[in-house]
């Protein structure tokens, strides 16, 4: 019969303005600056750089080797290279940057600098709130405000964090044992007298 | 003659010139719909509150929306290039003045304006339903016949013909 | 000075207590020259206020439900619960740049949306709100409505046509045939009314639907099978006049963007969208009026200790939740579908209910009277739907993707 279709259709959305006021399961909407949804583990929004340790300056895993300001597709980092080495995780003496910026208003977050950096100073933040007053200065990013330590890497990509930390520390260790062969070597050596 | 009466009448007339002169076909819809609106509002100033609406209802809602609807349909709606008087404007000014005398001896005839006693027949609705369905109403029906005729050929004319084609397949 | 407001308070206890004539203590104050004009003003400027105000409140309710349909909250960020909305959205359209393009035809173009907005006015004149409260008792208070709001149509083909935008031009072609398509069954199925209640007054229809001595029952019209008929076909056809969904074709915003106010922006924009609710608020006043008796309580003993104007708003805000609830439910009809359902279906039902209350003009309200028009109406409607709109044969629909074997 002609309007069946329309009474069960009238019926079906009845149900569901009744049910939204009874059930509050099924608003499914969230409340977004109230009510949050756990970041993703994947999730990427622009880069950061890390730091071991307390302090940005001196934790600072990048050497300025500016691969990443190389790779870059939209050409997005600049860096200049500070002449004053400082020694990083090993305690070996390497560059450092002296200005590390990245305009995010032109990153694509295409996650190229992270791939291609072998030091593991960049990575992808999962920070979204990112709106300025100023949106020239306001979106460039320096040093200053890229370094964030390690923690928080770990606490935003916990799984990757635990990959790189394993390397890291295999490094270290591996860096230490050649170190304390070195050192044995140089002490089971008799020195040479003359 | 009251002060609206007078305006209404100066609607109405630059209403009327407007349609003739314009030369966007659209203003001249829109200018001759701003006359009849005039004419009904005359028409509800004199009292005769049936046939104002009517006038509103056929004339505004239907004729004036065919006018459009037709230039719509016809037209890009573009300004044309034409002489704005027409070759044939003897024959126009004849028709005119025919239909002025016969409107100018139907006032005369009629009754004076400034007589008391014969002027505003006020009929209610009710009478005027009354003589249109009860009296008149052979008149009613065949004028309804008619338009059910024209509505009836209107649309055999508009109908594709598919029977020609197979008869000549050229 | 002082009496003169006591007075004016005293008109505004007396409208709303429901008393008979309210005006009738204050008028005397105001100077002989300007009587009628304020006598006019008074009646004017509460349907100015109040119809706007109720607009405004729809705006925000709509959004709400047609939210809790689709299970999401609605707008709930401005004011208590997003109440405040309304006027969130009024400022932010206010103060938006009036554009106009620069190949509009810039009279039509402005004249436009004040041709949809004043006709729309006036048709509330006619329509009685209470028991005292008839702005404008018109002898032919149907035909008014019905001329001054045939008029829109005019504004709708004006905005497209001065918008020199293709799509304008196809939202007002889609308008006006839909308008003038829905007019005819909406008229014929409220001469149905007209017919057994034999006037076209519109306080006089209010009356013949009111109880006798003897009932509990109010007599609506609704409640007879010709009448239950023609307020269907009435609904349907006044959805269609309104442009609301399922039939809002000439502002389709998936294939015409906007329609016919497409190239209207700020204030103009705000007219156009009150004007189209203000359109709906006024056809459902006339089907209240026609069909749901009016200001008249359902039972003869609720008018006493509820004011006459407050059912007609109740009925008022009933009916538009239910244009709202279709609103949420139905997809928008196609262009073939909408000429269908009118010229197929929807007038000859409402010529046949036309003969039905004819028939029960002479049977009256006798078992045999009941039992024919029923009969009469639900056969018709039956094979209606049968005959003239088939239902279509549509099977299964089957998806077939690339490299799943010969088509």
């Amino acid at each position: 019969m002609l309007g069946s279709g329309i009474i069960k259709g009238m019926v079906e959305t009845a149900r569901n303005f009744v049910g939204s006021y009874i059930d509050p399961a099924r608003l499914t909407t969230v409340e977004y600056p109230e009510e949050r949804l756990l970041p993703k583990e994947n999730a990427r929004q622009f880069p950061f750089l890390l730091h071991d340790g307390l302090d940005p300056d001196a934790g600072l895993r990048c050497v300025a080797c500016q691969i990443c300001e190389k790779e870059c597709p939209p050409q997005c980092i600049l860096i200049v290279k500070d002449p004053v080495k400082k020694p990083d995780a090993l305690g070996k003496m390497q560059f450092q940057p002296k200005v590390f910026n990245i305009d995010i208003s032109v990153c694509m977050s295409c996650q190229i600098c992270v791939e291609v950096c072998p030091f593991d100073a960049i990575k992808m933040d999962t920070e979204f709130e990112l709106a300025r007053t100023d949106r020239f200065g306001g979106l460039l990013l320096t040093k200053r405000e890229l370094t964030k330590s390690n923690t928080h890497f770990q606490k935003i990509h916990p799984i990757d964090a635990a990959i790189v930390d394993g390397r890291l520390a295999a490094d270290k260790a591996k860096a230490e044992a050649k170190a304390r062969a070195a050192a044995n070597a140089a002490a089971s050596t008799p020195p040479q007298n003359s | 003659m009251s002060a609206l009466n007078l305006l209404l009448g100066i609607v109405v007339l630059t209403g009327a010139v407007a349609a003739l002169s314009l030369r966007n076909l659209v203003h001249c819809a829109f200018a001759s719909i701003g006359a009849f609106l005039g004419l009904a509002g005359l028409y509800l100033h004199m009292g005769a509150e049936f046939v104002g609406l009517v006038q509103i209802l056929v004339y505004v809602g239907a004729v004036g929306i065919l006018f459009v609807f037709a230039i719509l349909l016809t037209r890009g709606g573009g300004v044309e290039e034409r002489p704005l008087f027409s070759t044939s404007w003897l024959c126009g000014v004849g028709v005119a003045g025919a239909l002025a005398l016969v409107l100018l001896s139907g006032l005369f005839k009629g009754a004076d304006p400034s007589d008391p006693a014969a002027s505003r027949p006020s009929p209610t609705l009710k009478q005027v339903g009354q003589r249109l369905m009860v009296e008149d109403v052979l008149a009613l029906e065949i004028m309804a016949l008619l338009l059910t005729v024209a509505s009836i050929g209107a649309i055999v004319i508009a109908m594709p013909e598919p029977s020609r084609k197979e008869e000549d397949p050229t | 000075m002082m009496e003169g407001l006591r007075e004016f308070c005293g008109m505004i206890w007396k409208v709303l207590s429901d008393q008979p004539d309210p005006k009738a203590a204050f008028l005397p104050l105001v100077p002989e020259a300007w009587r009628v004009e304020v006598s006019a003003l008074l009646s004017v400027l509460p349907i100015l206020m109040v119809f706007p105000a109720l607009f405004a409140l729809t705006t925000v309710l709509e959004r709400k439900g047609l939210g809790r349909i689709q299970n999401r909250p609605g707008p709930n960020r401005v004011g208590p619960a997003g109440f405040l909305q309304f006027a969130a959205d009024g400022i932010k359209t206010l103060t938006k740049e009036d554009v106009v393009p620069r190949a509009a035809d810039r009279v039509l173009h402005f004249i436009a949306p004040l041709a949809l907005v004043v006709p729309v006015f006036l048709t509330f004149s006619v329509l009685p709100f209470g028991r005292n409260l008839v702005p404008l008792n018109l002898d032919a208070g149907l035909l008014f409505f019905f001329a001054v709001g045939a008029s829109t149509e005019l504004a709708i083909f004006m905005a497209g046509w001065a918008s020199r935008n293709k799509y304008s031009l196809l939202g007002a072609l889609r308008g006006i045939a839909q308008m003038v398509s829905y007019e005819i069954p909406l008229i014929l199925s409220t001469l149905s009314v007209v017919m057994v209640a034999g006037t076209m007054s519109l306080p006089a229809i209010v009356d013949a639907q009111a109880a006798g001595s003897g009932d509990l029952l109010s007599r609506w019209h609704v409640f007879t099978p010709w009448g239950f008929a023609g307020f269907l076909l009435f609904l349907v056809a006044a959805c269609a006049e309104a442009n609301r969904a399922p039939f809002d074709l000439p502002e389709g915003e998936s294939e015409i963007i906007a329609g016919y106010y497409l190239e209207y922006s700020g204030f103009k924009f705000a007219l156009f969208f009150l004007g189209e609710y203000l359109g709906l608020f006024a056809a459902c006043g006339l089907g209240i009026t026609l069909f749901l008796g009016g200001w008249h309580a359902p039972f003869r003993f609720m008018e006493a200790w509820v004011p006459s104007y407050l059912w007609f708003f109740a009925k008022l805000a009933g009916l538009v939740a239910v244009f709202i609830w279709v609103r949420g439910t139905l997809p928008r009809v196609r262009m073939d579908q909408l000429m269908n359902l009118a010229w197929k279906f929807m007038l000859p039902l409402a010529l046949i209910n036309l003969f039905a209350a004819a028939l029960w003009h002479f049977l009256g309200s006798t078992p045999a009277g009941w039992a024919i028009t029923t009969g009469l109406l639900v056969v018709s409607y039956w094979s209606l739907g049968r005959i003239l709109m088939p239902p279509g044969r549509i099977g299964r629909r089957v998806y077939r993707y690339a490299g799943e074997g010969p088509a």
